[in-house]
């Protein structure tokens, strides 16, 4: 039997058992709603585009943990961890090396590296150590807060790398946004949170989301998904379940990184804060309520979220955080797959129940 | 010579009782009932709350501390009747959950009682030793360490409740099948770790300062010796404390507070790579 080519293998697996959405209906919706993100921009103001990139910026961090945790099994507190240290990452390579000659798109794939391969660490003692799902999550968490108090405590001046000075609890500033070399008079292209940045990262996106549905409809993604169901069956099928799991926690942490970076650029700042308990319980919040065994609603629950966040946090930033604890602690005890996932299978169910009714 | 020793002693056990007593409620409810409490760091808050509230009327601190655990312990029994019974056999689902409640007890609190509340001083002054000068509280929370694993083993292996408790969980069915209230025994049980937390937050609410995220500060090393301890709250969480203080007086004493932190995460993710089920699960297999 001939092959089919490489990239007819991959596109056909855009559809699968483990994501949902499916047929032209799917794809035609998802294309106006590309459609209107590419149009979004141009009829809004530059600040609410500079708003839209924040957002976006997190979502990355969502995936990964939706890979992680939705499809994997294996709860992870750790992803506040990884986008910190790759925002750091990138500010020290930034700030002792410059943003010349398209230095900070290599100093982003470092970053990532950087955060890639402490997560393949902590994840070869946490995997191949067998470490049960709780137990992973209280880990991670400790590794998070640990860092998180390691960072704010590096104010003196003794604390530096290179020419670039950790500063503690205030964290480090000024790094360069995103410079992409560019045929033009300035030879280069500034990746300010305007425009060219929105497209930057709204294209860094699709991809993040088409390649995750790639993989979780490989091979590799339905052994995980066998792994999250029965991790001893998986085992006596002859799969190494820790290789799979380390794979999917450095993918996930690699995503997180690459959304720390973004943040990073985006706000020229990062903080210790930033990997603290409040902000290490947002994504566990998108990702759970969104509904965190499929990309599609975890993207939406995502944002949908950011922007819901965002909106009280005119009351104050506490308030917003209760809500997006009860909601969390309402979405566990009354719709354990997530509310968007809730919504998408209602009809689905409401149509079960009326065949069976109807018999 | 001499100085430096005690010195040293008394910072391993000042570390040592620190981890017993802020792991005791946390592996209480882990190892009966397999849930891990992530609103744990908020019942110390609580405690600590109240234990300063009933002070500041102007009870007696041991009086307010007592306060401060019952409290936490009420708020305890409330939360298990609202939340986590329903999500047993669900271990992740629970985690979520309790982080949901820690979330929005924290800012709960920052929201009703503001930034921070007035502390109460640290009791009953210090002591001369060798040519050094001790906290006597800090002696006295070495001692309490002590009495509370005590009083819980007791409790647990020479009372009613404890026979009726160690059944339920070894054989929920078979305990319900003889008539245990099974429900209420979880209840109460988890009302005993929250109790635990409220001691806790009490009994060093004099020692720091008292914000509402102060919670965060406690449950690092709390999950730490658990993880490192085992399901066993006494062949574990006691022994990996005593452990882990050592290991953190030591690198405390050598680099400084932070060292003696990362210190002691690094020692754990050895542990649970060498010894996944905790210092419990060596212990019990050996006398297997």
């Amino acid at each position: 039997m001939k092959r089919r080519p490489l990239i007819v293998r991959l596109l056909s697996r855009l559809e699968g058992p483990q994501t949902l959405g499916r047929g032209w209906r799917f794809w035609a919706g998802a294309a106006i709603v590309l459609a209107a993100a590419v149009v979004y921009p141009l009829l809004t103001d530059s600040y609410t585009v500079g708003n839209t990139v924040y957002f976006f910026n997190w979502v990355f961090m969502a995936l990964g943990l939706c890979l992680i945790w939705g499809y994997g099994g294996a709860l992870s507190f750790g992803q506040t961890a990884f986008f910190g240290i790759a925002g750091y990452a990138y500010g020290v390579i930034t700030l002792n090396y410059g943003a010349d000659y398209g230095l900070t798109l290599w100093a982003t794939l470092a970053a990532i590296a950087v955060a890639g391969l402490v997560a393949a660490i902590l994840g070869y003692f946490l995997f191949f150590g067998r470490i049960s799902g709780v137990f992973l999550g209280i880990v991670t968490l400790a590794v998070t807060l640990v860092l998180e108090r390691f960072m704010a405590q590096t104010a003196g001046p003794e604390w530096h790398i290179g020419s670039a000075r950790l500063n503690g609890f205030n964290g480090m500033n000024g790094m360069p946004n995103l410079t992409i070399p560019w045929p033009g008079e300035d030879g280069s292209l500034v990746l300010a949170p305007d425009l060219p940045l929105y497209y930057v990262v709204l294209a860094l996106l699709v991809i993040a989301y088409l390649a995750l549905r790639i993989l979780v409809n490989s091979s590799f993604g339905n052994v995980l998904v066998a792994i999250r169901e029965n991790p001893q069956r998986a085992t006596m099928l002859g799969y190494d379940v820790r290789k799979y799991q380390l794979a999917s926690f450095v993918i996930g942490s690699a995503l997180a990184g690459l959304s720390g970076v973004l943040y990073t650029t985006w706000g020229q700042y990062i903080t210790p804060s930033s990997m603290g308990i409040t902000a290490a319980a947002l994504p566990i919040v998108w990702v759970a309520v969104g509904g965190r065994s499929d990309l599609t609603t975890t993207l939406l629950g995502t944002i949908l979220l950011i922007g819901g966040f965002q909106a009280l946090t005119i009351y104050g930033s506490q308030y917003a955080l209760v809500v997006m604890g009860a909601l969390l602690v309402v979405t566990v005890l009354l719709a354990p797959e997530g509310l968007i996932m809730a919504l998408a299978l209602l009809p689905q169910r409401l149509l079960k129940r009326s065949a069976r009714d109807a018999t | 010579m001499f100085d430096a020793i005690f010195g040293f002693l008394y910072q391993f056990g000042d570390a040592s009782a620190f981890l017993v007593l802020c792991a005791s409620g946390l592996a209480i409810i882990f190892g009966m009932m397999g849930v891990i409490n992530l609103a744990h760091g908020e019942f110390i808050m609580a405690g600590a709350y109240t234990t300063v509230t009933v002070a500041k009327l102007g009870a007696p601190l041991p009086l307010a501390i007592v306060c401060g655990a019952l409290f936490a312990g009420f708020v305890g029994i409330l939360l298990e009747r609202l939340v986590i019974r329903h999500l047993y056999g669900r271990p992740l689902d629970t985690i979520v959950a309790t982080w949901g409640v820690s979330l929005i007890a924290s800012q709960g609190t920052l929201i009703l009682l503001g930034p921070s509340i007035t502390d109460v001083s640290t009791p009953l002054g210090s002591v001369q030793i060798g040519a050094l000068s001790y906290s006597v509280y800090r002696f006295v929370l070495m001692a309490t360490a002590v009495a509370i694993i005590a009083a819980l083993y007791l409790l647990f292996n020479f009372t009613r409740f404890g026979v009726l408790a160690r059944a339920t969980i070894q054989v929920p069915d078979m305990a319900e099948a003889l008539g245990v209230n099974t429900r209420l025994i979880y209840s109460l049980t988890f009302g005993i770790g929250a109790a635990l937390a409220g001691a806790t937050g009490g009994l060093y609410a004099p020692t720091m300062t008292l914000v509402p995220t102060m919670g965060s500060q406690f449950i690092t090393e709390a999950f730490v010796t658990v993880v490192t301890g085992g399901s066993d709250v006494f062949l574990g969480t006691a022994p990996a404390g005593v452990i882990l203080g050592f290991i953190r007086s030591v690198m405390t004493t050598w680099e400084g507070q932070l060292a003696g932190q990362i210190g002691l995460l690094i020692a754990v993710i050895i542990v649970i790579r060498v010894l996944p089920r905790g210092v419990s699960g060596l212990i019990l297999r050996e006398r297997a």
